[in-house]
């Protein structure tokens, strides 16, 4: 198990270089030109002298390789230098706005996970039965509906017409609601249907059979062995999608004007504020990285078979 | 194998009802110019935020301009940008495709480790990324989005043609002294375009709600362009007073977006065309 798991560490470090390349390779292809944005932003009047000086001083007359060398080594760091409106480290910039984003998340997995667990199990139980309708449609509307369009009827209704929710930002629990209940039905969508996949598949097990011949009341068996083992895709399947939440919340962000991380981001791309969007591509990518990691991690210590076949294969 | 594609669209009631939502969509968008009462672009603050009216079925927005004409011509933006994006992605997919999938070897390896680590990154962060680097416009969004959609035709193309590659028909056509060419054209590309056409559903589906996403957080189609996301952002001003101005571009979104991915899971359902990589 040992030597799986390190072997599977291993694993991501080509495609972090990947990712890192991938990157560099779109800031440098960029027309903006960071010497020219540094000392705008610094209200410094460039003539071509100071911008040699500029761009000698942040190495963009080193070659190619050189210079995606340098700025690996600063990534890794987590260095992504100032950014160009404040002039502020861009990662101090982040991790200030960091927490708000991680809060939406979190509360809007667990929403996800309230609502498609119970129904997706319901909708196996009772095959083709009215839940069971309620939820296939439930999973077509909720992987179609624009997720902006969803938060702003929400809003009409809960918070304009009703007033039961703040209309926007980031307070008490109450301004979480909305925006997590729009960032997860895209979710519940998926792993409702998933979750009735898996329930059904399960269902179909000699150990089903067996522990019904045996008498075991069908609640117990449900429960106890068949939603134990049904879930673990769900699981991995939350882990895989943690791009999906990512880019999900830079929408929600936006419409609830949750000052996250998100919505940073879109601030930068509308004033080209490259060393912040290099940040995000590059840690957005490490994230779903690393998540795919853990996830495989924790289905490896739910089921054990996973490390004897990857020996067998060695 | 397309009479089949037809069959089932029309053996289906919730099939039919997709493709009359499609065939709709499709209507607004080319005759646009006939069925608006009103021009699109043009402002006229003297008539702003009207109720609905003969003159204007579906009132005014902020600036005096048509709402109905508004959406019939945002159909157009939508459904012109996503077919560019799907044909320019899925003809670069089908070339990467079918050419790393019948050559092989080195060629294979470093195609298909380039789209894994294009697929690394989420989706839109990428497109955003890349609209953040080069500015924002119509012609970015479409480069940004066909650059990230073209690697999952490309690999799903590729694995087809991996499998065609063994079957007997191929190796007959090799044997009879066909060119590689004529094999990848007349045997292999007949063979895959059953799940091309299922797989372009669903893709486009994802483009109109990408195009729309883009606008709607202000970096795709700029205004005064009507477009159905860049529509909800204008309108998320009004929603107090004039809620259905954010309202009915959503809807449209919704059931377009909707009938592309649920006629595409029926037509991958019924045909058992798996959608995996």
């Amino acid at each position: 198990m040992g030597r799986y798991v390190l072997k599977r560490m291993s694993s991501i470090i080509p495609i972090v270089l990947i990712a890192s390349f991938v990157t560099f390779l779109m800031i440098y292809l960029s027309p903006v030109d960071p010497a020219e944005a540094y000392l705008a932003a610094a209200n410094v009047y460039p003539d071509d002298e100071v911008l040699a000086q500029k761009r000698h001083e942040l190495g963009l007359d080193q070659p190619f390789l050189v210079q995606y060398a340098q700025s690996l080594s600063k990534m890794v760091r987590l260095d992504f230098g100032l950014s160009y409106t404040s002039n502020q480290p861009v990662w101090q910039e982040v991790t200030l706005r960091m927490p708000a984003t991680i809060q939406l998340a979190f509360s809007s997995i667990i929403v996800a996970i309230m609502i498609s667990i119970p129904l997706g199990f319901l909708s196996a139980v009772y095959k083709n039965g009215v839940i069971d309708y309620i939820s296939r449609a439930i999973s077509y509307i909720g992987a179609s509906i624009p997720s902006f369009w969803l938060g702003y009827l929400l809003v009409y209704i809960f918070a304009v017409k009703l007033d039961l929710f703040p209309v926007e930002g980031r307070g008490g629990m109450s301004h979480l609601v909305l925006p997590s209940i729009t960032l997860a039905i895209s979710f519940v969508a998926v792993y409702t249907r998933l979750l009735r996949t898996t329930v059904l598949e399960q269902l179909q097990e000699a150990y089903v059979r067996y522990a019904r011949a045996r008498g075991v009341k069908e609640k117990v068996i449900m429960l106890k062995y068949v939603l134990r083992l049904a879930i673990l895709p769900v699981i991995t399947g939350l882990g895989m999608n943690m791009g999906k939440l990512l880019t999900g919340a830079v929408i929600v962000e936006q419409v609830f004007s949750w000052p996250g991380f998100g919505r940073f981001f879109v601030e930068a791309i509308i004033d080209r504020n490259i060393p912040v969007i290099q940040c995000y591509v590059f840690l957005s990518a490490c994230l779903v990285i690393a998540f795919n990691l853990i996830t495989d991690l924790i289905h490896l210590y739910l089921d054990p078979r996973i490390s004897r076949k990857g020996r067998a294969t060695q | 194998m397309i009479r089949k594609l037809m069959d089932v669209a029309l053996r289906y009631k919730i099939a039919t009802a997709c493709v009359i939502i499609l065939f709709l969509f499709m209507m607004m968008s080319i005759f646009a110019p006939w069925l608006a009462p009103n021009d699109p672009i043009s402002v006229d603050l003297a008539h702003r935020l009207q109720p609905p009216s003969w003159q204007y079925p579906l009132g005014t927005d902020q600036l005096g301009r048509c709402t109905w004409s508004r959406l019939l011509y945002g159909a157009r933006t939508s459904l012109g940008v996503a077919s560019l994006i799907f044909v320019s992605s899925l003809g670069i997919g089908i070339l990467v495709g079918i050419i790393a999938g019948y050559k092989g070897g080195w060629l294979d390896a470093v195609l298909m480790r380039f789209c894994e680590s294009v697929m690394a990154f989420p989706n839109l962060v990428l497109v955003l990324g890349i609209v953040g680097v080069f500015g924002q416009g119509m012609l970015q969004l479409v480069i940004a989005l066909m650059m990230v959609q073209w690697v999952y035709y490309a690999r799903m193309i590729r694995n087809m043609v991996v499998s065609l590659k063994e079957r007997t028909f191929i190796a007959a056509a090799k044997i009879s002294g066909s060119s590689s060419w004529t094999i990848m054209r007349r045997h292999i590309l007949p063979n895959i375009l059953p799940a091309i056409i299922v797989i372009g559903t669903l893709e486009m589906g994802w483009a109109i709600m990408d195009i729309s996403a883009l606008s709607f957080l202000g970096l795709g189609i700029q205004p005064p362009t009507p477009e159905w996301g860049a529509m909800i952002l204008e309108g998320k001003a009004f929603i107090r007073n004039q809620p259905q101005l954010m309202i009915f571009p959503g809807l449209l979104i919704f059931l377009v977006v909707m009938s592309f991915h649920v006629l595409g899971e029926i037509l991958s359902e019924k045909l058992g065309i798996k959608r995996g990589l």
